[in-house]
């Protein structure tokens, strides 16, 4: 249970602005919540990068027709998004944002899904296209408390506007951009989410805990087991649950192979969008051997399924360890392999060093964690700030470095394998003995509050926020996207670009969309 | 040596025996042409075979290997299939340049091949202005490669054809001049002359360290001209889908996937002419007993073992590097290769004029 500070919404710009001087600059999470009779509302979890400290910040509405909020979004960039986010579920508008368009669903859409009295017959299957809508919406308040729509265009009539996705071989699934150019140098971008949302966050307020873990691993595909281990941390804390020294270890482990495994995959696909596809069947081919390695343990290769309240599902395979040890024995040499066969490659440089620079200051205001924010000299590694599961336990250094370009961003990304190679090999010999699973009871009710615990996802910080009022199912239940930060730093990153160098940028940014539209 | 002269003589003689000279000479166009096409269509097969094996190779993977002994007929069975494929056209494009696109493409890619010297007596289009004549009817490809962008009316097409527009004219200067080096040392523009003035040396020990800078310039030019990773941008897959022929199906689109790799070999087999000696066996001055065991082996045997042997390191090239980017690619061009050809230029006159070859 957290500390909220509520704050009227009158006052709500100002209090914030007040905490970003204190040095509050990072937005971690922003969620929309609807309290019901309560009011529509909001919560902001903040972090001062140089303390490390947390505060949660409240704000609410009472009026359900054409609700308003403030909008922080000129303090804190990564609340564009976010306020885009809660205006497409919640209905609330925010005043002062620049660009206040539904994110995920349809423009035509009737209603605000994640109010707790939306009537699902209102959207019935749509066979019809959606029209690409080029209008967007300043909203202003009047000095009298009046409130006026400004209409705006997005792109103007005469600019050569393409879109690349969602189905375009570099957006790495169904993520669209409508990019305006100019000869080949980009304009202006303009991100388009929601061709695979699914509304896991709805879903999740009908379904029991133990079923919205399912949903976690269809998220970030790629980080489906640090995914599912944020909501089990959760979850567990929220119960007040200690999980058994050996738990820990091997949700380490897995969380580090599937960091391995993500980060080899973006390789490959890094390799691919430059045009160079001989590197790009290196890593799948050793991307190989960790699915093998999870299948023997977990049953799945990209879904496993493992974490689950108080535990893991079941004991690690008797061939375990060894294999894992064969394996960091196998990828060491690999790696330079690796090296050799693309980064030393000249023109692979050329089209990385100083393209997409993304400052660190920009990063932080977005809230890019992961590597993208670890390449602009950002220290974010959550294992690092909150240290969870093992990560206490164990040395390893925060890669960091300061370019922020394409390369430094794709750097980052290959000496954390180095690193968490190091973690496994620190914990694969000490897994200690004891239960894989605590006795629960058969029907989970997490007592009333709210919670917010995050992990390091295989892109960044991979968050869970759970409102809780005591019954088995949860009341509200955000989780924080690694990936839809990055999609909201694109326009800045690729800003006066070319078109190669967007697919640059997008494959070092390493975007995995089923995650960004959840 | 054996020259195939002999049987075109052979039949030219035996035509004229009983047809006046007219009919004869309008039959044995007809000839050549068939030929021609079945020849393009062979080394069409045979270099798309060879893509996909060592691509393969370099990928840690098999290749095709289902259909027929070592996957050799799964190439029919694609030219099948590609051929009973709908060719699904535009509503609005236009439908005349769209259509005409891949002809041009493909007549532009036979003309430029009817000039290459596939063995001792086999020539085809073979006269005193051969090289040139290669060059201009190469560059025609282009204008196909702009109208298929243009009138497919697809964005991505669009900005397909504009980075072939710039990438293709442009490295045709330094192909060119690189090619215009050797012709100062051999003075003559004419493929078959050329090749016999190799009987001594190749061109590429004759002339030495100039000939061998043209060689490395004509290559990297000529796989930008083709089009070829990494120098693939006017298609480029991960940024423009399939670039100038997005909006092809069917044997359009065939048309284009052949000439691709018909031109790769055309760019191949002219290296192999100029620098390598074409069908020339590999003679060294003294060695007698060696030429003579060399010239056991057939001509054609040489022109295909040594534009093969071209093919294989551009492909090595293309399954190696990344793509660049067109402004890099632009850069290279114009900053780079065209300074380094005019100066190579410049030294290969001073070679010839102080007769430092050898």
């Amino acid at each position: 249970m957290e500390d909220i500070i509520y704050i009227e919404k009158e006052k709500f710009h100002d209090v914030a602005l007040e905490y970003r001087k204190k040095g509050y600059d990072f937005l971690r999470s922003l969620t929309g919540i609807d309290w019901g009779e309560d009011g529509l509302g909001a919560i902001y979890h903040l972090e001062n990068t140089s303390t490390k400290e947390n505060i949660v910040l409240k704000t609410l509405t009472l009026r359900r027709e054409d609700p308003h909020l403030l909008s922080v979004a000129d303090i804190w960039k990564g609340a564009e998004f976010n306020e885009r986010e809660i205006y497409d579920y919640f209905g609330i508008q925010f005043i002062g944002h620049p660009d206040m368009r539904r994110l995920f669903l349809r423009e035509d859409w009737v209603g605000f899904p994640l109010r707790k009295d939306y009537d699902m017959s209102l959207n019935p299957l749509r066979m019809s296209n959606e029209e690409t809508s080029n209008d967007t919406q300043f909203i202003e308040v009047l000095p009298d408390g009046s409130v006026i729509k400004h209409r705006d265009l997005l792109f103007d009539n005469d600019e050569y506007v393409i879109n690349i996705g969602p189905q375009h071989p570099a957006t790495h699934g169904v993520l669209r951009f409508r990019v305006s150019l100019e000869g080949e140098i980009i304009k202006k971008l303009d991100v388009h989410c929601g061709y695979i949302h699914r509304g896991i966050e709805k879903m999740c307020e009908s379904l029991t805990y133990p079923q919205t873990l399912a949903l976690t691993d269809r998220l970030d595909y790629l980080g489906a087991h640090q995914n599912r281990h944020a909501l089990c941390m959760c979850i567990e804390k929220a119960m007040g649950i200690e999980v058994s020294e050996r738990v820990q270890y091997i949700r380490t482990i897995m969380d580090e192979l599937q960091r391995i495994d993500s980060h080899l995959l973006f390789y490959s696909c890094a390799c691919m969008d430059l045009g160079a596809l001989t590197a790009f069947f290196y890593g799948f081919r050793d991307r190989e051997k960790i699915l093998d390695i999870f299948e023997s343990t977990t049953g799945g290769r990209l879904i496993q399924n493992y974490n689950t309240i108080g535990g893991v599902q079941a004991d690690i395979a008797p061939d375990f360890v060894s294999k894992v040890k064969d394996f960091i024995k196998y990828l060491r040499p690999t790696l330079k392999e690796y090296h050799d066969v693309f980064t030393g490659n000249v023109i692979m440089q050329g089209r990385t060093k100083g393209v997409g620079v993304l400052s660190r200051e920009d990063a932080i205001s977005f809230g890019t964690t992961g590597g993208t924010g670890r390449a602009s000299g950002w220290a974010c590694d959550v294992r690092k700030r909150h240290p969870y599961a093992a990560y206490d336990k164990i040395q390893f250094d925060e890669i960091l470095y300061t370019e922020g370009d394409c390369f430094a961003r794709y750097m980052v990304r290959m000496k954390e394998i180095e690193q968490s190679l190091n973690i496994i090999e620190q914990l694969i010999d000490n897994i200690p003995e004891g239960d894989i699973q605590v006795k629960l009871k058969p029907i989970i009710k997490v007592p009333e509050g709210t919670y917010y615990s995050a992990v390091e996802g295989s892109r960044g910080e991979f968050g869970v926020f759970l409102e809780s009022r005591g019954d088995k199912h949860p009341y509200r239940l955000k989780f924080r996207s690694t990936g839809l930060p990055l999609v909201s730093a694109m326009n800045t990153m690729c800003r006066n670009a070319k078109i190669a160098d967007l697919i640059a940028i997008g494959a070092t940014v390493d975007y995995v969309v089923p995650d960004i539209d959840r | 040596m054996f020259d195939f002269g002999i049987i075109t003589k052979w039949i030219h003689d035996w035509l004229l025996s009983f047809m006046p000279m007219g009919l004869a000479t309008v039959i044995e166009c007809m000839l050549v042409g068939i030929f021609i096409i079945l020849l393009y269509l062979v080394v069409a097969v045979i270099m798309i075979y060879m893509e996909r094996k060592v691509c393969a190779a370099f990928q840690c993977r098999l290749g095709p290997n289902r259909v027929g002994p070592w996957g050799t007929i799964q190439l029919v069975c694609d030219v099948i299939k590609m051929l009973t494929k709908e060719i699904i056209s535009i509503r609005s494009s236009d439908k005349f340049l769209y259509n005409l696109a891949p002809f041009i493409v493909i007549l532009a890619s036979v003309m430029a091949f009817s000039c290459l010297p596939f063995g001792r007596g086999i020539e085809v289009l073979d006269f005193n202005v051969g090289i040139f004549f290669l060059m201009a009817s190469s560059s025609i490809g282009v204008v196909g490669v702009l109208l298929a962008g243009w009138g497919s009316n697809n964005k991505y097409s669009l900005i397909g054809a504009m980075r072939s527009g710039a990438q293709m004219i442009s490295y045709e200067l330094s192909a060119s001049i690189s090619l215009l080096t050797i012709i100062l040392l051999t003075d003559t523009m004419q493929f078959s002359e050329i090749v016999m003035r190799q009987e001594d040396t190749w061109f590429i020990f004759k002339g030495h360290i100039p000939a061998f800078i043209a060689f490395v310039i004509y290559l990297i030019a000529g796989n930008a001209e083709v089009n070829r990773g990494p120098f693939d941008l006017p298609e480029a897959e991960s940024e423009l889908t399939a670039g100038f022929h997005t909006e092809y199906s069917g044997m359009h689109f065939g048309l284009f996937y052949v000439a691709e790799f018909v031109n790769l070999f055309i760019i191949a087999g002219v290296a192999a002419t100029i620098f390598l000696g074409g069908w020339m066996p590999l003679h060294i001055a003294g060695w007698e007993n060696f030429n003579a065991v060399m010239d056991f082996i057939p001509s054609i045997v040489w022109f295909f073992g040594k534009t093969l042997f071209v093919v294989w390191l551009l492909m090595w090239m293309k399954w190696t590097f990344p793509r660049l980017r067109i402004d890099q690619i632009l850069t290279l061009e114009w900053k780079y290769l065209i300074p380094i050809s005019m100066l190579n230029l410049l030294i290969m006159t001073i070679v010839v004029v102080f007769k430092l070859h050898f």
